[in-house]
Parts: structure tokens; C-alpha cells; sequence
């Protein structure tokens, strides 16, 4: 069992109607919810995997290949849309290599689509991670990404 | 039981308390349709199809999860009603191609249909691997959809082909829950699960593996319970209605299963579990998917065969049975021996034993199933309780409060004891199992102890001495019902805390907490299995178990008891009927003058009162048996290839007689070859575990020129000019039995038309016996046996460090002579690995996977490493089937079982290219 994981389950010992905690824990800490993750939980939850599977899949928010270091949002929102929001999401589809709802092969980046973020004056919006980049347009995809090479 | 009586549509009825609106309607004969209800489950309320309206109660609730009560009126098929029904109806097959379901031509679809049940994609109708036998369609035809206002939409998922036996297509599935709750709460394993939510939904395994990489047994238990086409059996694909069911018993393993086998075309075409038996609706891999691809196998002997300077030739069986009786003459006495396995009958190891001590004169008389696993169990239990089985039904384990679960893999052996298991587990029972290896049942144990192999006697004298410390023994019982309790006391006295913890590596914290728990929570039962048998002191571990029932009481109740779990099928069967050296039918030993003289006059003729060899006793080729015409049913030998010593023992026999369904190593060497009916190809009965006797039915024609072993027998022995063989049928031999084993005196085929009879059963009106010694033991009094420790005879050393265990595998049963025919077993089956703790790997420099030697004094073998804390360190573990040539042979002395369970090893990384050995 890998180091972190093993501590993780460690420090969190089981206990009934902990299983969504655990898992956030996990993917707080890997990024991802791993193969060998939901295994050690089955066996401390005494559970099977795909009970335990069954559980975290029924959250989109949970995760089960590697996510990349950082996530990158383009927004598809109305006004982003109108705004040029599709160009972008191109650009930067473009720029990484991969497609939205993917993540880069060196595990750096995530590319999400969203529909608003609420930021509407602002649009076309990206984000990334916690940092919103507004009025973007698709000269500065590349710039904004290199920050986080 | 409490009756209620309410009122369902207009009709008065009256129903069992506690049952559900849709049960009392069922009882009551009123249909409503259901989807996601399953009678064995519990009640899931998610189609909603099964809405019913209750008087002076609001909306429409759904009957399988509405308690019925006292004067209630239902109505169940109301306009308003069958409206809604119609509406959720369309939702759920707009996700399911429902083309089938509403066409108006499909009765008459068949004659049209052309052969396209090759396209990947069911659109309905005869694509459809249900072909017909669908509750979607009965539900649509009752609730009268036909036409449909929503479109489909296909999932457009594709096909699961990679799991063995079974095929999954989910653009079928109606996200019902049954399979899911039946793997669940039945078969306790969830190898499958709902994944993700809304429209994504679907049932499936943790990251979209195949069962078998999902825990899954392959049971079936979610095939049979899927009401549409999704699960399906692979083999059986749109085999649609049968013409002709036949009830029988499974014939893998002791628990007995019943199964219909469904006939269409004078041919099997699958293999289901009855409602009604031991199983309940549920199966194992074998009884499920294993039982047509053997009978139908193109190996199968067809013909009697004669070995004639060195050639081998076809031949009729009047040729085959005069050479056999004309040479046989010769071999009378101690020269010949007749060892029988597998799927032989009560009727056949009857005729079988008669043959060899009537007309052979000899008691070299054995069968290889029990000799291998269960024999220490007849004779511990005939001296603790005076007879042997299972003191209780299988069913009862259901409600114990208290499991001890000692020395068995169950999930491996006997599945369908675990299933019931379980069951206690779910209503609150304690698990307590003590096991040198983590089985997966542990995931439901109140308390696991993992003890040195072979230290079992110390460990549960232990707890006795707890027992007796805490006074939690019940002394009322013992003064009453038992003897010898005084020398057995005295015995525990030199089982020392100490002394314990030493040879079973167990804290004596968890020794006293589980002898508490057994003691205190009653009713307990004790189940074993081969890792309390197959040691050398086999028959004291035996023993240590009998004590600790009678120490506690818990005997002679419902749901208190001792289970052996014996592996083959009918091998109580073979015990009752006398085909063991030791004993004539009935459990009469030979070297008594009363039993000799009760057979004589039974058999009108003399016997022979030297106790037999046995099955092990004869294949110790080291000892060089003095026989020289051996006669084997079925193929004994579990060893394969066969050793050196073995076939040159076998090759210098001056008469070797083989029949079996199947060629073999040894039928290659026998001087004549008998081709013998499979269990479906007749009639005869079985003995289960639980000492059930069922019946075996004819379903097929004889395969080729092949015989039912008894008659065979039968027709040997009357050329021989014996008296004593002329049978008709199988139920005249049961006529005889009946007045041989007084236990069997109640039991006749026409009374076993209404299912099995548990001995004993003494008379033609008694309803066979569910609980053993409710009162009396079979001699009177129990009697307890004062025990020492006797260590393992091969500990490990300097030379050989680890100790090896040895377990058996799920999907194959001993010799494999059945399992072995059926392709996707043998996928399953064990793996050429040693499992090892990661403590023992750091010294020897081994990594997960690599290829490794385990050797013994015996021999050695490159297998895989496979680094687990399923083990303890110290302890390794392989399947018996491929750690053969390095156990330890020597046996029980009283058993005469072999040691299987213990052994040293010494493990070393081999150096050779992984690649040149296939694995
Ligand atoms: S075959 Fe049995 S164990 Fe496997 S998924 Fe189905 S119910 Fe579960
Ligand atoms: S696979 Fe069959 S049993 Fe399972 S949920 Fe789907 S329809 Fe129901
Ligand atoms: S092998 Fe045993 S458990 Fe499996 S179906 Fe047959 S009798 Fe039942
Ligand atoms: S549409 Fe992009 S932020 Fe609202
Ligand atoms: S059968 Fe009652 S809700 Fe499905």
C-alpha cells in the first residue's frame, strides 16, 4: 500500500458511516480515488469494492484515474458562450493536448467545462484552480498556462 | 402462528401475520404484478408496479412493502390503478427494447424468426437470450400496455463477455435491485453493486472489472433472479421453454442441493436450483453451470473396452463380464480389493460392498472420499455420540446465535452452508471462526484466531478449561447425559495458559473471550471442515470438538449441534452403505461376531472377518499391498500426473478392472474398461450431509453403451453364479437397504416422491429425524475422551522454516474427474501460486509475482509468489491439488486419513527465465 494511503487509513480508523469521509480524505490527498484505495477500504469497511465503488461513484465529485495538478475550467455559460467561451475552451484544448473531461499525460493539468461562474460581467471567463482570469481571449491561453508549467 | 384476515379485492381471506399486502395476496391467489420484489428478499419498493389501494388509506401504496393487518380492504386492480401502472411501465421500458413485449404478432413471431440471434444488439423478440421466458412480458401482457407514447432509448453499452459462464448485457437491465440484493443479503459477497446515479445509473463492479476479479462465485443467484434478459448463462442463451423438469440431486458435493434440470429434445439444457431443498433456490458453480458440459463431454467411454496384447478393442459387455467373472474367480480373498469414488449411488456402493464381501470373500472394500477427508469424523462422533453425521439440518444453522466456524473454508467447500451462515450473521449471530488463513468470511466474524497449524487440540481444550473455570459449563447436561467427564477434567489440566500460547501462537485473552461467547450464546453450533480432519491426529481433533459440545449442552436442540462438512457427494451415503473397510452397513464393524453374524444371515452366506484394507492402506505403495485384482469405480487417484511408484504398482497387477464415465491415466493402464452412466443417465439416491436421503432421476438417455455401476456389479456377480444380485430396478436394492441398515428401515422411493427422508428413519410412518439425541445418545450416554497434545509430525526447522497449508478450491472438487470437463472451471481454478506474508519475503529477497521453488522433504515445484496477510508469517499457503507431491503422507491411525494440512517448506527464489515456464 502506498505510504500516504496507508496513513490516511491509519490516522482515520474506520468506523460505521464513515465512508464518505474516509474517501474525501483520500481524494483530498492522492487527487484521485485509486484502485488500491477502495480495496484497503473495503477490507477495513468489510465491505466489497464494488459496494465500496458503488458508494463513491454515486458522487460525481469523486474521481477514479489521476487527476492532474491543476484544473482548468472554461466556462460555457450563456454569456460566455456569447462572449466567445467556445474559442477559448478551443485554445486551450489546443494548448494542452487533451479534450475537456481529460487530463494531460504528465498528470499537470485537468481541463473541465462549466456552465457559469456566476462572473458573467467578466466574460469569457477561465479558471484555474482558485485564480479567475477574465476577459480572456485566446492569445492569452497560452501565457496564463505557462504559470503553471 | 397468528392469523390475520382482511379483505382483497372483495374476497375475504386470511393471512400469516407479519405478511406483506402482496404475500397475502399471493396466498390468497390474486396476481399483482411485481418487478423488483423477490419472495427470498427483502422488500425493495423501487418499481412501484405492485401499487395496490387500502381503504382509509391515502395514495398508492406499494403492497411488497405494506404489512397486511387486520381488516384491511385492498383493492388491487382498479382503473385508476392500472392507469399509473401503465405510465411507470412505459418509463421503465423506455430504457429497455420493448418491441417483444407489446407486438401483437408475438405468439406466432417463431415461425418468422429468422436466425438473427447472432446481431450484437437485442432489439427484442427472439434476439432476446430470454427468448420468451421474461416477466417484463407477463407483467406487460396483465397490465395490457400496447402501444407505447415514450420513445427507447438504447444505452448503446456493450456486451460483457468476460466473466466465465456468464454474459451481462445492461441495455436490458431495468435497475430492479434483485441481483444486486441477492449477492447481497444471500450469497453475502455484493460482487456487484448500483454504480454512479441518475441516468448514468447502473449495476455493475468496482471500476467495471469482470466478476471474477470482483469476488464473484459465480453462484448464479443474480442470474436467476434477473427478471429480464440481462444476466444470462452463456451456455444456455435463448433456450427458451423447456419441455420436461426433472428433479434430482446435485452430485458434487455432501450438502445435497436439489435441481431440476430442465430437458428440451431428450437433452439438458441447463441445470437450476430448486426452491425446495437444503438450498433453497440457491446453488454453487457446480450444481448451477457445471453439471451438463460433463455428461455430454465427447471423452466419455461409450463402450466396454478389453486390453488384448497391449491393444485396446471396443468389445460387448456380454464378452466384458464373462472375461471379468472367469478371471475374477482367481482373486478371492485378500487378493482383491474394489475402491469406489464420485457419483456413485446409495443402491451402487451397496451392491458394490455386497459384491466384494459375498462373492469376493474380502473386505478390501473402501471408497476414497471419506478415506480422504472425512473418516476421522466417523469414528470420533460413533465414540463420542455412538453414530456418526451431522448432528443437526442445515437449515437450523440459520438460527444459531453462536457459529464456531473451525478448520473450513466454507466459501471454497461448501457454499451453501455459508449462505446460511450468513443468514445467522444477518439476525445478530456470533461468528467466531478460527482459521490459520484469512478466509473472506472473516469479513463477518465477531472474532477471527489465527492459530499455528495443527494446535487446535490445545486451543480448544483452552477454551474447555475457560469453560469449566467460569463455570459456564452445563452441568446438568453432563451429569444426565454424559460419561467420563471426571479423567476428561483431568485432562485439561495440563493445557496451561502458557502451554497454550506457545504451541498456538494464540494471546489466551482471545482463547477465554471466545469460550465465553461459544458458552454463553445459545443455541451454538460447531461447523468443521478438513483443516480439523486431515492431520495425522485427525480423529482427536475430532473429539476435542464432540467434548466441547457436550460440555456446553448443545446437543440434541434445534440450532445446537456439530456439523462435519464431508467434501464428495454421497460420501455419507458410502459410509451408511458399508463401502469403508472397517465397517459392514450400518456401522457395524467386521470383526465383531454379531455384526458378521447379522450379514451372514441377512446375505445367507459366510464372511470374512479380517478387518479390509483401506483405500490408503492400498495406494501406500511403499508397503506393496499384496493384491493382485483391483476393481476401481471412478478414478481414486488425485495425484497427477501419477507418480512413478504408483503406475508401476498399477502396471504390475494381474488384473486391473476400471469403470468410470471417463478415460484417465489409469484407464489407459487397466486390463478392462467399463463405461458407467453419469447421475443424470439414472435412478438411485444420495445421502447428504445432513443424513437426507434424496433421490437421483433418470433424465436423459444413456449416453452410448454405458451402465449404472450397480448394474454392472449385478451382472458380474450372477455370472460368477452368485445368489443375492438379481435386481430390476434401483428401488428394489433400496427394498434390501432398508433391511440391512435399520436406519434406512422407513424409506422407499415412492415416500422419497415427496422429498428427501433424514435418517434415522425406523418405519414406513416416521418422518425422519431433523435433531440427533434430543434425549438419549445412540449408546445411551455421551462420552467425553480425555485428550493430549500431539504436535504435527513435521515442524518446521532449520532446513525446512515455513509451514505449508494446504486448502481446496471452489471450482474443483478432489479429483477432478467432473470438474475438470468443464472449460470455464478450469479457468477458475487454482492458480500455481504460494501464498506468503510480507514479513517472510524481505529476507528471501522475493517480490510479488516472482517465480519461486517450494520444496519439502518430499519434492519441490516453481510456482508463484503471491505476497498477501491473508497468511501469517511463517505460514504459507497452496491448493492441495497442485502442493501434491509436497505433503506429508502419513496418516491418522485410526482415520487413516493423511496429514494434508501441515508440512515444512523451505521457499527460494529461483533463478530460472520466468518466461520459460507457463504458468
Ligand atoms: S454469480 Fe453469485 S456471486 Fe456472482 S455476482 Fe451473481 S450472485 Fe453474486
Ligand atoms: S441486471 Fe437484471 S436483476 Fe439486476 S438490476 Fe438489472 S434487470 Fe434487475
Ligand atoms: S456442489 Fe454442493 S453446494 Fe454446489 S450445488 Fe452441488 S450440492 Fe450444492
Ligand atoms: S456564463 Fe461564464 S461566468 Fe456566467
Ligand atoms: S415489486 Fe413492489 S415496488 Fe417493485
Amino acid at each position: 500500500m502506498s505510504g500516504k494511503l496507508a496513513e490516511i487509513l491509519n490516522i482515520h480508523k474506520w468506523e460505521k458511516g464513515t465512508l464518505i469521509f474516509i474517501l474525501q480524505k483520500v481524494q483530498r490527498e492522492l487527487g484521485y480515488i485509486s484502485e488500491e484505495a477502495i480495496s484497503e477500504i473495503a477490507k477495513r469497511a468489510r465491505i466489497s469494492i464494488s459496494e465500496v465503488f458503488g458508494v463513491a461513484s454515486f458522487y460525481s465529485q469523486f474521481h477514479f484515474t489521476p487527476r492532474g495538478k491543476h484544473t482548468v475550467k472554461v466556462c460555457l455559460g450563456t454569456s460566455c458562450h456569447v462572449q466567445g467561451g467556445p474559442r477559448i475552451l478551443e485554445a486551450v484544448e489546443r494548448e494542452l493536448g487533451i479534450k475537456a473531461g481529460e487530463t494531460t499525460k504528465d498528470y499537470k493539468f485537468n481541463l473541465e467545462t462549466v456552465a457559469c461562474f456566476g462572473c458573467c460581467a467578466l466574460s469569457p471567463v477561465i479558471v484555474v484552480d482558485k485564480t479567475v482570469y477574465s476577459r480572456m481571449t485566446t492569445k492569452r491561453v497560452k501565457e496564463i498556462l505557462r504559470l503553471y508549467q | 402462528m397468528e392469523k390475520i384476515t382482511l379483505t382483497i379485492d372483495g374476497e375475504e381471506t386470511v393471512a400469516k401475520k407479519g405478511a406483506t399486502v402482496l404475500e397475502a395476496a399471493k396466498e390468497a391467489g390474486v396476481y399483482i404484478p411485481t418487478l423488483c420484489n423477490q419472495s427470498s428478499l427483502s422488500p425493495f419498493g423501487a418499481c412501484r408496479l405492485c401499487i395496490v389501494q387500502i381503504e382509509k388509506m391515502r395514495g398508492f401504496p406499494s403492497s411488497c412493502t405494506t404489512p397486511a393487518t387486520n381488516g384491511m380492504v385492498v383493492h388491487t386492480n382498479t382503473t385508476r390503478i392500472q392507469e399509473l401502472r401503465r405510465g411507470l411501465l412505459e418509463m421503465i421500458l423506455s430504457e429497455h427494447p420493448y418491441f417483444c413485449a407489446i407486438c401483437e404478432r408475438r405468439e406466432r413471431c417463431e415461425a418468422f424468426s429468422p436466425g438473427i440471434q447472432k446481431t450484437s444488439m437485442v432489439v427484442g423478440c427472439h434476439t432476446c437470450p430470454k427468448k420468451g421466458i421474461c416477466e417484463l412480458q407477463k407483467v406487460v401482457e396483465y397490465i395490457g400496455l400496447n402501444n407505447m407514447s415514450l420513445t427507447y432509448h438504447p444505452r448503446e453499452l456493450p456486451i460483457l463477455r468476460d466473466s466465465p459462464f456468464i454474459d451481462r448485457d445492461y441495455n436490458l437491465c431495468i435497475l430492479c435491485g434483485r441481483c444486486v440484493r441477492v449477492c447481497h443479503e444471500s450469497i453475502g459477497v455484493s460482487a456487484i453493486a448500483f454504480t454512479y446515479r441518475g441516468s448514468k445509473a447502473l449495476v455493475g463492479t468496482a471500476f467495471g472489472h469482470s466478476l471474477q476479479d470482483s469476488g464473484c462465485q459465480f453462484c448464479g443467484a443474480c442470474v436467476d433472479a434477473c427478471p429480464s434478459g440481462s444476466l444470462i448463462e452463456r451456455a444456455a442463451k435463448w433456450k427458451g421453454e423447456y419441455d420436461q423438469l426433472i428433479p434430482t440431486t446435485c452430485p458434487y458435493c455432501g450438502i445435497g442441493c436439489q435441481l431440476n434440470l430442465e430437458i428440451k429434445n431428450n437433452k439438458i439444457d441447463a441445470s437450476a436450483p430448486s426452491e425446495d431443498g437444503v438450498n433453497q433456490g440457491l446453488a454453487c458453480v457446480k450444481g448451477r453451470f457445471a453439471i451438463k458440459e460433463p455428461i455430454y463431454h465427447p471423452s466419455r467411454l461409450k463402450s466396454p473396452l478389453i486390453k488384448r496384447n497391449e491393444k485396446v478393442e471396443t468389445a460387448t459387455w456380454e464378452e466384458t463380464t464373462n472375461l471379468i467373472a472367469d478371471k475374477l474367480t482367481n482373486y478371492k480373498s485378500d487378493q482383491f480389493a474394489l475402491i469406489c469414488s464420485d457419483t456413485c449411488t446409495n443402491e451402487d456402493y451397496y451392491i458394490a460392498q455386497k459384491f466384494a464381501r459375498v462373492v469376493m470373500k474380502s473386505n478390501n472394500i473402501d471408497h476414497k472420499s471419506s478415506r480422504l477427508s472425512h473418516s476421522p469424523s466417523l469414528f470420533s462422533l460413533i465414540q463420542s455420540f455412538g453414530s456418526p453425521g451431522m448432528t443437526n439440518s442445515i437449515s437450523e444453522i440459520g438460527n444459531a446465535a453462536c457459529i464456531l466456524l473451525i478448520g473450513s473454508n466454507t466459501s471454497s467447500d461448501n457454499p451453501i452452508i455459508r449462505a446460511n451462515i450468513i443468514k445467522a450473521v444477518n439476525k445478530g449471530a456470533k461468528l467466531i471462526i478460527i482459521n490459520p488463513r484469512r478466509i473472506n468470511l472473516c469479513h463477518f466474524s465477531s472474532s477471527w484466531l489465527q492459530p499455528l497449524p495443527g494446535s487446535d487440540v490445545a486451543l480448544l481444550m483452552g477454551m474447555m478449561q475457560v469453560i469449566v473455570d467460569e463455570n459456564l459449563a452445563d452441568l446438568s447436561f453432563i451429569e444426565e447425559r454424559c460419561e467420563n467427564f471426571g479423567e476428561f477434567k483431568e485432562a485439561l489440566r495440563n493445557f496451561t495458559p502458557d502451554f497454550i500460547e506457545k504451541v498456538s501462537g494464540i494471546d489466551w485473552k482471545q482463547v477465554v473471550e471466545i469460550a465465553r461467547t461459544y458458552a454463553r450464546q445459545k443455541p451454538g453450533v460447531i461447523i468443521y471442515g478438513t483443516g480439523i480432519t486431515q492431520h495425522f491426529h485427525g480423529t482427536n481433533n475430532v473429539l476435542a470438538l464432540c467434548n466441547l459440545a457436550m460440555l456446553t449442552g448443545n446437543l440434541g436442540n434445534p440450532s445446537s449441534g456439530i456439523y462435519p462438512l464431508e467434501g464428495e457427494n454421497n460420501a455419507h451415503g458410502a459410509c451408511d452403505m458399508g463401502a469403508v473397510a472397517e465397517f459392514y452397513p450400518d456401522y457395524q464393524p467386521v470383526n465383531t461376531e454379531a455384526g458378521k453374524a447379522k450379514y451372514e444371515k441377512i446375505w445367507e452366506c459366510t464372511l470374512n472377518s479380517e478387518p479390509g484394507m483401506t483405500f490408503s492402506d492400498i495406494f501406500n505403495t511403499e508397503a506393496n499391498p499384496q493384491i493382485k485384482a483391483l476393481y476401481l469405480i471412478g478414478n481414486p487417484i488425485f495425484n497427477h500426473p501419477l507418480p512413478d511408484k504408483l503406475r508401476n504398482w498399477l502396471q504390475e497387477l494381474e488384473l486391473l478392472i476400471v469403470q468410470d464415465c471417463f478415460p484417465s491415466e489409469i484407464s489407459q493402464l487397466a486390463h478392462v474398461v467399463l463405461p458407467t452412466s453419469s447421475f443424470a443417465e439414472k435412478d438411485g439416491t444420495f445421502t447428504s450431509a445432513e443424513r437426507k436421503v434424496q433421490r437421483v432421476r433418470k433424465a436423459i438417455r444413456t449416453i452410448g453403451d454405458s451402465k449404472p455401476d450397480w448394474q454392472i456389479i449385478c451382472q458380474i456377480a450372477e455370472k460368477m453364479g452368485a445368489k443375492g444380485f438379481h435386481f430390476d430396478n434401483p428401488s428394489q436394492i433400496m427394498e434390501e437397504i432398508t433391511t440391512a441398515i435399520p436406519n434406512y428401515s422407513g424409506i422407499s422411493y415412492e415416500r422419497l416422491e415427496n422429498g428427501g427422508l433424514q435418517w434415522p428413519c425406523p418405519n414406513s410412518n416416521h418422518q425422519g429425524t431433523s435433531i440427533l439425541y434430543p434425549d438419549n445418545f445412540a449408546n445411551g450416554k455421551g462420552k467425553f475422551t480425555a485428550l493430549k497434545y500431539q504436535p504435527s509430525t513435521e515442524l518446521p526447522d532449520n532446513n525446512y522454516p515455513l509451514i505449508l497449508i494446504t486448502e481446496y478450491s471452489l471450482y474443483h472438487l478432489y479429483t477432478e474427474v467432473l470438474t475438470s470437463k468443464v472449460r470455464d472451471l478450469e479457468m477458475l481454478g487454482p492458480k500455481k501460486i504460494v501464498e506468503i506474508n510480507p514479513n517472510d519475503v524481505t529476507k528471501l529477497g522475493i517480490n510479488d509475482g516472482d517465480l519461486v521453488k517450494v520444496s519439502s522433504r518430499r519434492g519441490e515445484l516453481n510456482v508463484r509468489a503471491k505476497v498477501t496477510e491473508v497468511v501469517a508469517p511463517g505460514i504459507v499457503s497452496m491448493n492441495l491439488h497442485i502442493a501434491e507431491s509436497l505433503i506429508n503422507p502419513i496418516i491418522d491411525p485410526i482415520s487413516k486419513t493423511p496429514e494434508f494440512k501441515v508440512c515444512a517448506v523451505k521457499i527460494e527464489k529461483t533463478s530460472l527465465e520466468n518466461k520459460c515456464i507457463n504458468l
